[in-house]
């Protein structure tokens, strides 16, 4: 176990704690540092990203969506919920993980360079996962595919050895299940 | 009705329509049309600091002794720098600042321009919140928020950095009212379920504490009296942290002093083995908790706090509460009086029985000396020859610090200064500044440290301009004492650069600035140079050369448990406390 130094100033860091990942959707005013704000939270207390997405959604308000995928012991994800809460921007923050309800989606656009039965293989494999051929040539793919992340992952594991290239991920969004709006809720 | 003026005049009308009669500021080039504005009127009476971060802390003092917000000024760059460390120390103690910083043109952001620096970047992580303000026509709207926001809530810095352009340009002012509200909108009333389930764990009680914090005081002066009642109506133990204190009477049988790090015996001790904790405005700290793993064990934990990221972030509680502490405070009382309850007595009185036990270890007791000055005799006499005076206290970061809270003993809130949070040396002087233009017919000391005090020392030149005759009641030890004090116990005694060398002659010091200077070495002169120094109408630096080698104590070294303190040599012994000779010791 990790006791404290006999100098330390300060206590002991806490003994490790199972660690869980939430999605959290934040709305937050379309102004200018509000990103800053949420990422200087996370790097300033130590927080984990996991994945980020923002966006705006409805012009007229001024508000945009943050979707955020974090990790951390159950009282950390507690913590990092109040302290965005406690950002003035804010206007709510929904754990999706918590409410259960909610669907993850997330785009990936994929390139492969190849030749023959790699080309031919990788053709087929993008077809059985729906992903769609939006770039072509004689030696190369770019496909595009949404689905959840592990979906996207395996799709992506697949194609390393038919001779991938790149991946550009736009991170995860979500949204709850059912009639109600976000800030209804 | 709406007027047509320049932004730097906004700037001043929105001071005065806020309330603000004292803004504490230095000028520069990106400030100059705030100050042409500010010279044209008599509204707002400007306090020219002689360094930025003196003009935050300044206003913390301000802030702090008021209830009110603190306003700065200064201007873009090196001047927003400067104020750094004192929007950070505003952050961590939850005091209501704003601070307007000047910028350069708008179009010359990003420039790397003269005297250009990201302010909005830098005070991002050290404000509550902060704004650039890129058009004239948002400025109103700004800096009325500026104000709801820094006072409403946890009160907390907020920065508005201004281009030059924008002080220039012209729009239409509006008045506060012409804003209806933002949309931060903290909650202040408690949720009665969870008041109940509080009031219905004090009720069954049989080792209950109050433990309480700084946020009583900033709630105002009704949450201390109402506090006082609950504590009175319930009869259980109160102790508070450093921030806290003046919230409950110091002399008052209940009070067991404050408690964590330097807290008395009786206080944390009753904290460990507590089977209800009521935490009310206080954040759990770890100079308060020591180690975690072993934090009052056995207790079920009511905490009461008006920011929700404050509960359960270091220790999980039983019950929470989240709302202002006055607002909680009376639901708590109505409760526990309409429903008639009444703790168990018997327990109470068992209770009460250990606390005694512990308090008669005397855990604050010192060797007196009449051959050199004690620190904590210093403090007790300044205490005892200024008690009836309308007096404020400041201090510095340091031993002297811990004396302070431990020997002077606050009757009222809104009486104690200190910077807790962020322990910044060079605190107290200047937040003196702040208070005594605050109360310009009070005693207001700031009980500093040789080390500490020459951080900010030209703000006396401020204390002389402004004819503030704040005393600095300097308890000089020729060391960095608390530095010392860990290196003694913890680093094998290896005083790496904790000796004060090469320390100014204060009393000449003080002549310099034009202040007046007192020095005494001899614990025999201390009543009559203490009467000197309060007699005296101007600023005074008072040189109080006590022992270089005493420790703070009680302590509990950091990372260890309450129950695990250590007690200086001058205390009752666990067997002697018993006994009739060992209550009349010391
Ligand atoms: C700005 C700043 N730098 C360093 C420290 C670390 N520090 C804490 S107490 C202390 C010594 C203070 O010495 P002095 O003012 O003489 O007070 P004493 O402990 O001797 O009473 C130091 C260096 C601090 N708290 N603040
Ligand atoms: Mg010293």
């Amino acid at each position: 176990m990790n006791a404290p130094a006999p100098t330390s100033h300060y206590p002991a860091a806490p003994t490790a704690q199972t660690v869980e990942t939430h999605t959290l959707s934040v709305l937050v005013d379309n102004e200018p540092g509000v990103l800053a704000r949420v990422i200087g939270l996370f790097s300033g207390r130590g927080y984990n990203i996991e994945s980020l997405t923002v966006s705006e959604t409805e012009h007229q308000k001024h508000l945009s969506l943050i979707t955020i995928v974090t990790t951390g012991t159950p009282m950390v994800i507690e913590q990092i919920k109040n302290q965005l809460d406690r950002l003035v921007p804010v206007h709510r923050v929904v754990d999706m993980t918590l409410a259960g309800n909610s669907i993850e989606r997330e785009l990936a656009m994929v390139k492969v360079r190849g030749r023959g039965e790699h080309r031919v293989e990788a053709l087929r494999l993008a077809d059985a996962f729906r992903a769609r051929v939006i770039d072509a040539t004689t030696e190369s793919f770019v496909f595009e595919i949404t689905g959840k992340s592990d979906k996207i992952e395996q799709f992506i594991e697949l194609m390393l050895p038919l001779g991938l290239v790149e991946v550009a991920r736009t991170g995860i969004a979500a949204i709850a299940r059912g009639p109600e709006g976000m800030a209804a809720r | 009705m709406a007027r047509e003026m320049t932004g730097a005049e906004m700037v001043i009308e929105a001071l005065a329509d806020q309330g603000v009669k004292h803004l504490f500021g230095y000028p520069g080039g990106a400030v100059l049309p705030i100050y042409d504005a500010l010279f044209a009127q008599d509204r707002v009476k400007h306090v020219l600091v002689r360094h930025e971060q003196g003009a935050v802390h300044a206003a913390e003092g301000y802030a702090r002794s008021t209830g009110k917000v603190g306003c700065v000024l200064v201007t873009s760059g090196p001047g927003a720098t400067n104020a750094v460390t004192g929007l950070t120390d505003a952050l961590m103690d939850s005091i209501p600042i704003v601070c307007i910083t000047g910028q350069v043109p708008t179009h010359l952001i990003g420039n790397d321009a003269f005297q250009e620096c990201d302010t909005v970047g830098i005070t991002r992580p050290c404000t509550k919140h902060n704004y650039l303000v890129k058009s004239v026509g948002d400025l109103p709207r700004v800096l009325h928020e500026a104000f709801h926001i820094a006072a409403s809530g946890r009160p907390g810095p907020v920065v508005v950095d201004i281009p030059k352009d924008v002080q220039f340009a012209r729009g239409v002012y509006a008045k506060p009212k012409d804003f209806p509200h933002t949309g931060y909108r903290p909650r202040l009333k408690g949720d009665m379920d969870k008041i109940r389930q509080a009031i219905e764990l004090m009720a069954q009680a049989k080792r209950p504490v109050f433990y309480t914090g700084g946020g009583v005081i900033n709630s105002g002066r009704a949450a201390s009296e109402l506090l006082r009642e609950l504590v009175k109506l319930t009869g259980f133990p109160i102790t508070s942290t450093l921030m806290g204190l003046g919230a409950f009477p110091a002399g008052d049988p209940q009070w067991l002093g404050m408690l964590g790090m330097h807290g008395t015996l009786e206080a944390n001790m009753a904290m460990h083995d507590c089977d209800v904790m009521i935490c009310i405005g206080a954040r759990f700290d770890d100079r308060i908790t020591g180690r975690l793993d072993a934090f009052s064990p056995g207790s079920k934990k009511i905490h009461v706090d008006i920011d929700p990221s404050s509960i359960n972030k270091n220790v999980k509680v039983d019950v929470a509460v989240v709302g202002d502490c006055a607002h909680v405070l009376e639901d708590m009382v109505r409760l526990w009086r309409t429903q008639a309850r009444q703790p168990d007595k018997s327990a109470l009185a068992d209770w009460w029985r250990q606390i005694e036990k512990w308090r008669a270890r005397r855990s604050l007791a010192y060797r007196p000396s009449n051959e050199v000055i004690k620190p904590q005799y210093a403090i007790q006499r300044l205490y005892e020859l200024t008690k009836d005076k309308d007096v404020y206290i400041t201090t510095e970061v340091g031993q002297h610090q811990m004396w302070a809270a431990q020997f002077y003993r606050f009757q009222e809130p809104n009486r104690w200064m200190t910077s807790g949070g962020l322990g910044t040396m060079g605190y107290g002087l200047p937040a003196s500044v702040g208070v005594q233009l605050a109360h310009p017919r009070s005693l207001v000391i700031d009980i500093a440290g040789e080390a500490s005090v020459l951080m900010t020392m030209q703000e006396l030149s401020t204390a002389v301009q402004y004819r503030l005759p704040i005393k600095v009641f300097i308890l000089n030890n020729q060391y960095m004492g608390m530095v010392r004090q860990w290196q003694e116990l913890l680093h094998g005694g290896r005083y790496a650069e904790s000796y004060s060398a090469a320390l100014p002659d204060f009393v000449k010091l003080a002549e310099a600035y034009h202040a007046c200077g007192i020095r005494c070495e001899k614990p025999g002169d201390l009543d009559h140079a203490i009467k000197e120094m309060i007699a005296v109408d101007k600023p005074v630096l008072f040189d109080c050369v006590v022992d270089p080698k005493e420790n703070c104590f009680p302590m509990i070294p950091s990372g260890r448990a309450h129950n695990e303190m250590i007690l200086g040599d001058a205390g009752v012994s666990p067997e002697e406390a018993v006994t009739e000779e060992g209550r009349v010791m010391v």
